[in-house]
């Protein structure tokens, strides 16, 4: 099994690289297209802002490369609004995969979201031996609109898309490396997941 | 609904802990890794590790215990202590840890917490925020609470979320060490005042006073050390207090 961590300059991949190396798997921090291209299962990270991350994502080619992929691929946090239509936050036009659009929290909520909060509606493998109501760790300021694509729920100020899926892309707004046992466990699924 | 969060904080010097910890079978309660991986596993949501090394080694050796720490725990952790510049955090960052907290170096250069927010992201800058209430009024304190600024705790903490800070980390230097309960006067203010979650620090005596913290104070997360590390309380006892009292927890 071969997991490629997409490597743009954003935010903690050693996290990730470490929750995959506790489930024994050796996951690759990489921009390499060639290495994403053929690796079995690939992390699309991210954690700051949306349109310098982008920027940095058109920089090595991988805005292309990402959509056409055939593997899984699963966008962690910032990883997952950018592959929504566009995002808010810089008013970044996304990658497209994911139906939606990303919108920041208002006021009425503190923003950032940070901290343990409940995931509901889970739909696909991805949360094979996951409860309704489990508390995954979220840090953000902007969500994904519920869409046809929703896999899962959660509730700041309104319910949003916490996970998103189509086709071998999956999406999550929480930190599956940073979500304790049930954490582990996404991340075990997305390994097992059938292509 | 988000839950309040309890966050267990390790002193660390020269990549040791410090204080005395007794409250479970460690091989070696010294060290930072093994105690993190125990409070992840007894419930903590997170963790704060404030280095107190004085010299350039000790904090060579904290670089390596934060890689260490991510390596093996699955919750967030935070680190504070001697951080002054935008080096210092890509470093602590890289090796894995999800949060940085600032304190005096963020008094003395105010920008500071501009340049980390805008290269990292609001989200993984802490301001910490050490203030004791002197003639009635909340005054931001350096070095443990000994050395008074000129900074109102209110302003200070307003202009801190305007430049981009992504949590705030309030200890009351009146109410540390005291466990007495925490300054929820103050913490109700903060939460009328800034739009950024608030970590009340300084006073943790009882479980009840985790209930007041977040009821009457409206803090969004409870830090503590002596009372988690000497066994006064258990992670898991508290949290099922807070649920019977109506807040939410993960338990």
């Amino acid at each position: 099994m071969k997991v490629v961590i997409i490597d743009y300059g954003a935010g903690n991949i050693k996290s990730i690289q470490f929750a995959f190396q506790r489930l024994g798997v050796e996951a690759i921090a990489s921009n390499d297209y060639n290495l994403i291209k053929t690796a079995d299962r690939i992390i699309f990270p991210g954690v700051g802002e949306a349109s310098s991350a982008m920027t940095e994502l058109k920089k090595s080619g991988l805005d292309k490369l990402i959509p056409i992929l055939k593997q899984p691929v699963l966008g962690i946090c910032l990883g997952m609004q950018l592959m929504c239509l566009e995002t808010e936050e810089g008013n970044t036009n996304g990658l497209g995969v994911f139906n939606t659009k990303v919108k920041r929290f208002t006021n009425s909520v503190k923003v950032p979201q940070m901290g343990w909060n409940t995931i509901q509606n889970l739909k696909t493998n991805l949360f094979n031996n996951i409860k309704e109501e489990e508390y995954m760790y979220l840090v953000h300021s902007y969500y994904a609109i519920n869409c046809q694509q929703t896999i899962a729920t959660t509730n700041y100020e309104l319910s949003y898309a916490t996970a998103l899926h189509k086709n071998n892309f999956y999406g999550v707004q929480f930190h599956p490396e940073k979500s304790s046992l049930a954490g582990q466990q996404l991340l075990q699924n997305f390994i097992n997941i059938r292509e | 609904m988000l839950a309040k969060r309890i966050i267990p904080c390790l002193d660390v010097k020269n990549g040791r802990t410090v204080k005395g910890i007794n409250f479970i079978d460690l091989r070696d309660a010294g060290d930072p890794v093994e105690l993190a991986k125990q409070y992840a596993e007894l419930g903590a949501d997170e963790l704060v590790f404030l280095d107190i090394s004085a010299t350039i080694e000790g904090r060579k050796t904290m670089r390596n215990m934060v890689m260490r720490v991510a390596e093996q725990i699955n919750i967030p952790f935070t680190v504070g202590g001697g951080i002054s510049s935008v080096e210092d955090v890509a470093i602590l960052l890289k090796s894995g840890a999800d949060k940085v907290s600032v304190n005096s170096s963020a008094v003395k250069n105010p920008n500071l917490i501009n340049e980390l927010s805008n290269k990292f992201g609001s989200q993984c800058i802490v301001v910490a925020i050490d203030a004791k209430k002197v003639n009635n009024e909340w005054v931001v304190h350096l070095a443990g609470g000994t050395v008074p600024t000129k900074l109102n705790l209110f302003e200070w903490a307003k202009e801190v979320e305007q430049r981009g800070a992504g949590e705030i980390l309030f200890t009351s230097m009146n109410h540390d060490g005291t466990k007495s309960g925490f300054a929820n006067d103050a913490l109700s203010k903060f939460s009328q005042l800034v739009n950024i979650p608030i970590i009340a620090s300084g006073g943790a005596g009882t479980k009840q006073h985790f209930v007041e913290t977040f009821k009457d104070g409206n803090a969004d997360a409870a830090l503590a050390a002596s009372v988690f590390h000497f066994g006064e309380i258990d992670i898991i006892d508290l949290k099922k207090e807070l649920k019977k009292n109506k807040i939410a927890v993960r338990l």
